[in-house]
C-alpha cells in the first residue's frame, strides 16, 4: 500500500471539482435581459415573458380552513464554496454555527425564542454526529433548545425544514429552526474493516504477548484506508456514472447539457452581480479574509466546455466535470414559525410553506428522476397546474439529470409507461427556471441545498412578483422531494 | 448519387429478409435481424455477403458497424441444422471453408467494420466477431461472448483457432477455445477480447432495451468514424507482461511445452473419450507451427471430422434435448406460485429454498428444531454469499434475495401458500404425518410436492384427501449445483398441478423430466442395480480407487465409489432394501448386509467423514477407508475370470443402468427417450459422450449390447436379462430412439 495509491483514489474520487476549477475564468456574459424587472430573454431561450398573471390561477391562496398557515420568516446560508478552499480548516459545525448565527443576525431573533432544531448532514463527521446540537450549542442558541440531525441524502435540509412543519402543524413548536451542512473538504477516511477490528481486539487484549501477536497480525494489505464513496450502496454506482446513463437514456447530447450548465453559470454570474443573492451572509472564517461571496461561479465558453473529457464513462460519455455539481462546502439556515406567532412577534413573513410530497423510485436506472415524479404529485396535492407556477427552483445535479428530467416530464409515454399517469405533467417553461442559478453553478453543499431552493424561491417570487413557487430535487437512493410555496403578501 | 444509393437500398431492404443496411454519412450500418434467432445460417451468410460487397463497393462510406437489431443476441452461434443436414464429413468442411473466406475477407477489410455486441456472441458469432477490426460490447447480463463448440463436440470452425492465439497469447486462447466458457463482458475487456464496454439503459423515451441498442449503435458510429479518420488507433501498445509472454513464447520449445502441459491437461479430464479439445490442439499448433494455410485447413478438416463424430452427436443431442427440457409440455398453470413453504430445513429443503427466493419466490423454510433451521438458513446464506465473492451477485442483490426467506417453527403462513414441497426424512409415516399436518392449514389450491428419492408418491398421497394436488419433486444434492428435476405424477395428479409444478422448476432454474410414479421412479431406479452391481465388483475384490478409475473412463464424471460416498451409504442400502422388495431379484447383486454393516460402522459416506474413502476437511486427497476393505473382506466373492475383464466391467455397470431405463420406456414410466438421456446425464452423470443411455444404444448398437448382456446373465441370472423393448432394438437395427 502505497501512499501513490491513495492519492489516486483520491483524486478519482473529487476529480469533477478539480476539473471544474481548471476551467478558464474568462466570463463571457451572453445572458441578457432584466432578471429583476417585467421581461426576462436568456440566451438560449429568447422569449419574453410577463410575470403579471396574479388573475388566472387555479386557486387564490392555498390556505385551507382548519389548517396552520406556516410561513418562511428569512433563510441564509454561508457562501458556498468549492471545497479545499478557504474553508479547508474548519469543522462541519462550524460552518453551521455561521449560518445560525447569521439567521440570528439577520432575524434578530431572541435565543431563547426557538423552541427546535432540525439539521441536516449528509456525510457524517463522526465527532459531532449530532451536528445540530453542536451547531445550536456553538451558535449560543439556548442548552435548553433540543436539537436533532436529519439525513436523506441531497434533500437532507428539504426533511429538516418539513419536519419543521410537520412539528408546527402538530401543535408541538411554534418556532423552529432547520437548516443543513455539508463539508466536503474534510470526510471522514477509515481504517479497513480488518485493521479496525485488530485495533479494537487491542483494546481488549489483556498482556503484552496477546497485544503483540495482535500487531503482528497487521498486513500491509490493511492498511489501505476505506474512503466515503459518492456511490449507491445498492447498487455501487456512482452518481456521475448514474447521471450519464440517464443522460443517454433520455437521448441528452453533451451540447444540450453543456449550454444547460453555462446557462446555470451564466445566470449566477447575473445573480451574484445583480445583488440577487441576497440570502448569503459573510462569514470571517478563522485565521481567513471575510468571505462573502460563492466562488464556484465561472462562466466559460462553449468552446472551452467542449474540450473536457467525459468524467464517468470514458470515452464515449456526456457528463464531464464542468456540466456536472462540484464538490461543496456550505451551510443554511431557515426560520419556519406559525403565521401568528411570527406575527405576534413582528415579522412579516416572507413566504408560506405549502404542499410538500417526497417519492422515491429504482435506486440504479432511476436514481436522479425524483423531480419528475414529485411534480406532478405535489401539484395534484394543492390542485395547482403547471401553470400555476411562477418561480421554479429544481436542484441541478448534473445539467443531464436537469435535461433528461424535463424530458421526462414532457413525454406522455414515459408518464403513462413508468408513473402509471394518463398524461405527461409537462417541462417547466424555461424563463421560470432556475433564473438566478443553480446547483451546477452556486455550488451544492448536499444537505444545506434544499433550504437555499426553497429560500430562493421565496426571494424571486417578491422580486418578481409570483404567487406560487415549486422546488423539487433528488437525491441519492433514487428518492426525490417536491414543495409548493405560496408567496406572502406584500 | 446519394439519392439513387438510398433508392437503391430501398429495393434491396424488400428483397433480404436477415440482413439490411443504411448509411449514415459515411457509416454504413449494417443490422442483422433473422425473423427467428440471428445464427450464420446459409440465408443470413448469404445476404451478409451481398451486403457487404455493396459497402465495400460504396465509395461514400468509409467505415461499418456491425449490430444485431435482436435485443437479447448478437448472433448466437452457426445454425446447428445446417451442420446435422450433412451426410460426410467433407460437406462440413466446405461449410468451414466458406465461413473461413468470409471472415477473412472481413478481416482484410480496408474499411474499419466495428462489431456492436448485445446479447449472446457465441461460436460463429464470436468468430465473426473477431475477425472484425474493432468490438464494442454492452455491461449486459445477456451479453456472453465465448466459443461452447467444444461442449458440442465440435470446434470453432471458422477462424476461431487460428485467430485468438494470436489475440490473446497461447494460454487464454486455450483457455476459452478449450473450456468453452462464457466471457462476461467486463472480462472480455480486461483479456483484450473487446475495445470498449457501453452501459445498458434505464428507462428514458423508449423502452430500456430499445434505447440500449440505439445508444450501442450511436457509440459504434462514433468508434467507426474514429477508426477511419485514425482517430482511434487498432493496434493497442503492448504492455510489459504482454511484450514478457510474446517474447517468451517466440521461443518453439516453450510453445512445445505448452502444447504437452495442455495435451496431458485434456487427457487426465477426458480420458481420451472426447475427441474435440485434442483436435483443437492440433489445429491451434498447425497454424503456429506451419503458418496459416496449413492451420485453417486443419480447422476445416478437424471440423468436417468431429462433425460425424458420435460423441458430437451425442453432445448436440443432449444440447436439444436440454432445450427441450426447459419447456413447460403441460401449459401454463392456472396460477403462478408466489409463496412456496417448505419443510425440513436439511441440505435438500434449504438447498431448495436457495434455488427459489432468488428467483423472487417468497419461500417459508419450517424444521421442527431451532439447530436444525439454524444450520438450514445459514445454507442459504453462504450459498447466496459465494455468490457475491464469485461477483455474480451484489451484496445489496444477496440481501433483498434473503428478505424472500423466512424460518420459522411453525405453520404460521401456511394458509397463504401456493405451494408447500416437503423436504424431510425418507420414512413413510412420517411423510404421512407432515401431509397431514400441511392439509389441515393450507388453502384449497395449494399443491402439496413431495421430495423424495424413492417412496412412490401414490403410497405418500394415499392418505391425502386431495391426491390430485400431490405429486412428487425430486431435486439432486446439492440442489443449487445439479440441473435436474425429476418430477413425478400419480395417475390422480391433476395436469394443473403438473403444469405448476413444472413452472415452479424451470423457474427456479432447472432442466425438467415429467415421469411416473413407481419405485424409485426413472433416475434411482436405474441407479440403483449399477450400485448393486458395484457393490459386487468391491465384493470380487476390486479396489475402490479401481472401480472409480474403471468407471471414469467409460465416461462417468465421478466414479462409483465415490458416487455411494457422495449418495450416503445409508440411502444407498435404503434405496436398495426398498427397491429390492419391489423387484425382487433383478435388483440383487452386491449384498445389502454389507452396505449395512458400513451404516452400523458409521461409514455413512461423505457425510461422516468416512465410506469407501476417508474424508478429512481441508484435505483434497482421499485414502481409500481400510476399515471399509475390512468389511469387505467378510463379504468376499470369487470372481468370474470369464467376465471380469476391465472392460466386462464397465459393462457390467452400464449394461444394468441402460436396460433400467429402457424398462422405464417400455413401462411407460419414462415418456420418451430424450426425457430418459437428459434425466441420465444431468441427474446420475451418465457419460455425456455417450449422450445418454437411449443414444448409446443407438450408437453402440443394441444387437451388441444385448449380446454382452446375454453373456453375464449365463454367470448372474435375471440381472442381466435384457428387456423385451431392448431386444426389439436388437432384432431389427433400423429401430432406432432417436431419429
Amino acid at each position: 500500500m502505497s501512499l501513490s495509491l491513495i492519492r489516486t483514489v483520491l483524486l478519482t474520487a473529487f476529480s469533477f471539482c478539480s476539473a471544474a476549477r481548471s476551467l478558464s475564468t474568462s466570463v463571457h456574459l451572453q445572458a441578457q435581459g432584466n432578471v429583476s424587472g417585467v421581461m426576462l430573454t436568456c440566451e438560449k431561450w429568447k422569449m419574453p415573458i410577463p410575470f403579471s398573471q396574479y388573475n388566472s390561477k387555479s386557486k387564490k391562496t392555498l390556505a385551507k380552513p382548519g389548517v396552520k398557515n406556516i410561513v418562511l420568516v428569512d433563510g441564509v446560508r454561508t457562501p458556498f464554496l468549492q471545497s479545499g478552499t478557504t474553508y479547508a480548516d474548519l469543522m462541519p459545525h462550524d460552518l453551521a454555527r455561521a449560518a445560525l448565527q447569521g439567521l440570528l443576525n439577520r432575524t434578530g431573533l431572541p435565543k431563547d425564542a426557538v423552541d427546535y432544531i432540525v439539521y441536516g448532514t449528509v456525510i457524517q463527521e463522526v465527532k459531532t454526529s449530532n451536528v445540530a446540537r453542536e451547531a445550536a450549542l456553538g451558535a449560543g442558541f439556548s442548552d435548553k433548545t433540543p436539537a436533532h440531525t436529519v439525513t436523506m441524502a441531497c434533500i437532507s435540509s428539504n426533511q429538516a425544514m418539513t419536519t419543521a412543519v410537520g412539528l408546527i402543524a402538530a401543535g408541538q413548536c411554534d418556532a423552529v429552526v432547520a437548516g443543513g451542512v455539508e463539508f466536503m473538504s474534510d470526510v471522514p477516511i477509515r481504517h479497513s474493516r480488518k485493521m479496525r477490528k485488530t485495533m479494537l481486539s487491542l483494546n481488549k487484549a489483556k498482556t503484552l504477548g496477546a497485544r503483540l501477536s495482535l500487531l503482528g497480525s497487521i498486513r500491509l494489505a490493511h492498511l489501505s484506508p476505506e474512503l466515503p464513496a459518492v456511490a449507491e450502496f445498492s447498487t455501487a454506482e456512482t452518481m456521475g456514472h448514474s447521471a450519464d446513463r440517464l443522460a443517454a437514456a433520455f437521448g441528452v447530447s453533451r451540447l444540450e447539457q453543456d449550454e444547460f450548465a453555462l446557462r446555470s453559470h451564466t445566470l449566477a454570474k447575473k445573480a451574484q452581480d445583480g445583488g440577487m443573492l441576497s440570502d448569503v451572509i459573510s462569514f470571517k472564517v478563522p485565521g481567513r479574509d471575510i468571505v462573502s461571496k460563492d466562488n464556484g461561479i465561472r462562466p466559460a465558453t462553449m468552446e472551452q466546455l467542449a474540450k473536457l473529457k467525459p468524467a464517468f464513462i470514458k470515452p464515449h460519455g456526456t457528463v464531464t466535470a464542468a456540466n456536472s455539481s462540484f464538490l461543496t462546502d456550505g451551510a443554511s439556515a431557515v426560520l419556519i414559525m406559525s403565521e401568528e406567532k411570527a406575527l405576534a412577534m413582528g415579522y412579516k413573513p416572507k413566504a408560506y410553506l405549502r404542499d410538500f410530497v417526497y417519492v422515491s423510485q429504482d435506486p440504479k436506472d432511476q436514481l436522479l428522476l425524483g423531480p419528475t415524479y414529485a411534480t406532478p404529485k405535489v401539484l395534484e396535492k394543492s390542485g395547482l397546474t403547471l401553470n400555476d407556477i411562477d418561480v421554479f427552483e429544481f436542484h441541478e445535479a448534473f445539467a443531464g439529470q436537469i435535461m433528461a428530467n424535463l424530458k421526462a416530464m414532457e413525454s406522455d409515454w414515459f408518464a403513462q409507461t413508468y408513473m402509471g399517469r394518463k398524461t405527461k405533467v409537462g417541462a417547466p417553461p424555461m424563463e421560470k427556471f432556475n433564473t438566478w442559478g443553480g446547483s451546477l453553478s452556486l455550488g451544492h453543499p448536499f444537505a444545506a441545498t434544499g433550504c437555499r431552493l426553497v429560500t430562493t424561491v421565496a426571494h424571486r417570487l417578491q422580486k418578481e412578483g409570483g404567487q406560487y413557487g415549486l422546488v423539487a430535487a433528488c437525491a441519492a437512493g433514487g428518492q426525490g422531494h417536491a414543495m409548493v410555496i405560496e408567496a406572502y403578501p406584500q | 448519387l446519394v439519392l439513387i444509393s438510398i433508392l437503391g437500398l430501398h429495393c434491396e431492404y424488400f428483397t433480404r429478409t436477415h440482413v439490411n443496411y443504411e448509411i449514415k454519412g459515411d457509416v454504413a450500418v449494417i443490422r442483422m435481424n433473422d425473423p427467428s434467432v440471428n445464427t450464420l445460417s446459409v440465408q443470413m451468410q448469404r445476404e451478409m455477403t451481398e451486403v457487404m460487397d455493396e459497402v465495400w463497393g460504396n465509395s461514400a462510406v468509409q467505415s461499418v458497424v456491425l449490430i444485431s437489431s435482436k435485443p437479447g443476441s448478437f448472433i448466437a452461434g452457426a445454425d446447428l441444422n445446417m451442420i446435422q443436414a450433412c451426410t460426410t464429413a467433407e460437406e462440413v468442411t466446405l461449410l468451414s471453408q466458406e465461413g473461413q473466406k468470409m471472415f477473412e475477407k472481413i478481416e482484410k477489410s480496408p474499411k474499419p467494420i466495428v462489431a456492436a455486441i448485445n446479447g449472446s456472441c457465441l461460436g460463429g458469432g464470436f468468430e465473426f466477431a473477431i475477425a472484425c477490426q474493432y468490438r464494442i460490447a454492452t455491461k449486459s447480463k445477456k451479453t456472453v461472448l465465448g466459443c461452447p463448440e467444444v461442449m458440442l463436440g465440435l470446434l470453432p470452425g471458422a477462424g476461431g483457432t487460428q485467430r485468438l492465439p494470436k489475440m490473446l497469447g497461447l494460454p487464454s486462447a486455450f483457455d476459452v477455445v478449450l473450456t468453452g466458457r462464457s466471457i462476461r463482458p467486463d472480462k472480455a475487456k480486461k483479456m483484450g477480447l473487446v475495445h470498449q464496454l457501453v452501459d445498458t439503459l434505464g428507462p428514458g423515451l423508449k423502452s430500456p432495451e430499445e434505447r440500449t441498442i440505439e445508444y450501442l449503435e450511436e457509440v459504434a458510429v462514433e468508434a467507426a468514424r474514429g477508426l477511419a479518420k485514425k482517430q482511434i488507433p487498432l493496434t493497442k501498445e503492448k504492455g510489459l507482461m504482454q511484450k514478457i509472454q510474446d517474447y517468451v513464447m517466440s521461443y518453439p520449445f516453450v510453445r512445445q511445452q505448452i502444447y504437452n502441459t495442455v495435451q496431458k491437461k485434456v487427457m487426465k479430464q477426458t480420458k481420451g473419450l472426447y475427441p474435440a479439445p485434442l483436435k483443437i490442439i492440433e489445429c491451434v499448433k498447425a497454424g503456429l507451427e506451419q503458418g496459416p494455410t496449413a492451420g485453417y485447413l486443419a480447422e476445416s478438416q478437424n471440423f468436417g471430422k468431429l462433425a460425424m463424430t458420435p460423441e458430437s452427436k451425442a453432445l448436440i443431442g443432449l444440447y436439444h434435448g436440454q432445450v427441450t427440457c426447459k419447456k413447460n409440455r403441460f401449459g401454463t398453470p392456472e396460477k403462478e406460485v408466489k409463496a412456496l413453504a417448505v419443510l425440513g430445513a436439511g441440505l435438500m429443503g434449504a438447498g431448495i429454498a436457495q434455488v427459489s427466493v432468488d428467483k423472487g419466490i417468497h419461500t417459508i423454510l419450517k424444521d421442527t428444531t431451532l439447530e436444525g433451521l439454524s444450520r438450514g438458513e445459514q445454507q442459504v446464506y453462504k450459498g447466496l454469499n459465494d455468490k457475491t465473492k464469485k461477483k455474480s451477485i451484489t451484496t445489496f442483490e444477496r440481501d433483498s434475495f434473503l428478505s424472500n426467506l423466512t424460518g420459522q417453527l411453525d405453520y404460521n403462513g401456511f394458509n397463504k401458500a401456493d405451494m408447500v414441497i416437503e423436504a424431510v426424512f425418507e420414512d413413510l409415516s412420517i411423510k404421512h404425518k407432515v401431509l397431514k399436518e400441511v392439509e389441515a392449514v393450507i388453502p384449497p389450491h395449494c399443491i402439496f410436492a413431495t421430495n423424495t428419492s424413492a417412496l412412490p408418491i401414490k403410497d405418500i398421497a394415499a392418505v391425502s384427501k386431495r391426491p390430485e394436488k400431490v405429486i412428487g419433486m425430486h431435486y439432486f444434492s446439492p440442489v443449487d449445483k445439479m440441473q435436474l428435476l425429476e418430477i413425478i405424477t400419480t395417475d390422480k395428479t391433476s395436469k394443473d398441478t403438473t403444469a405448476s409444478a413444472v413452472a415452479v422448476g424451470l423457474k427456479q432454474g432447472k432442466v425438467i423430466i415429467v415421469v411416473g410414479d413407481g419405485p424409485g421412479f426413472y433416475t434411482t431406479r436405474c441407479l440403483a442395480p449399477m450400485l448393486a452391481e458395484a457393490v459386487r465388483v468391491l465384493q470380487e475384490g476390486v479396489d475402490p480407487k479401481k472401480l472409480d478409475s474403471l468407471t471414469t473412463g467409460f465416461g462417468f464424471p465421478v466414479g462409483a465409489a465415490t458416487l455411494a460416498d457422495e449418495v450416503g451409504i445409508d440411502v444407498a442400502a435404503h434405496v436398495a432394501e426398498d427397491l429390492g422388495k419391489a423387484f425382487g431379484s433383478r435388483f440383487g447383486g452386491g449384498n445389502i448386509e454389507f452396505l449395512k454393516s458400513m451404516v452400523d460402522k458409521g461409514f455413512k459416506g461423505r457425510k461422516s467423514g468416512k465410506g469407501c474413502y476417508i474424508y478429512q476437511p481441508g484435505l483434497k486427497r482421499r485414502d481409500v477407508n481400510t476399515e471399509a476393505l475390512e468389511i469387505l473382506e467378510s463379504y468376499k466373492l470369487t470372481p468370474n475370470a470369464a467376465i471380469s475383464s476391465d472392460s466386462d466391467i464397465q459393462y457390467r455397470l452400464v449394461s444394468r443402468f441402460v436396460n433400467e431405463a429402457v424398462l422405464c420406456l417400455q413401462e411407460g414410466i419414462l415418456a420418451n427417450p430424450v426425457e430418459g438421456d437428459i434425466g441420465a446425464v444431468f441427474g446420475l452423470g451418465f457419460p455425456p459422450c455417450l449422450g445418454g443411455p437411449f443414444r448409446f444404444v443407438d450408437s453402440f448398437g443394441a444387437d451388441k449390447l444385448v449380446e454382452k448382456m446375454r453373456k453375464f446373465e449365463e454367470v448372474f441370472g435375471n440381472q442381466f436379462t435384457p428387456c423385451q423393448l431392448l431386444l426389439d432394438h436388437a432384432k431389427d437395427p433400423s429401430k432406432k430412439f432417436h431419429k
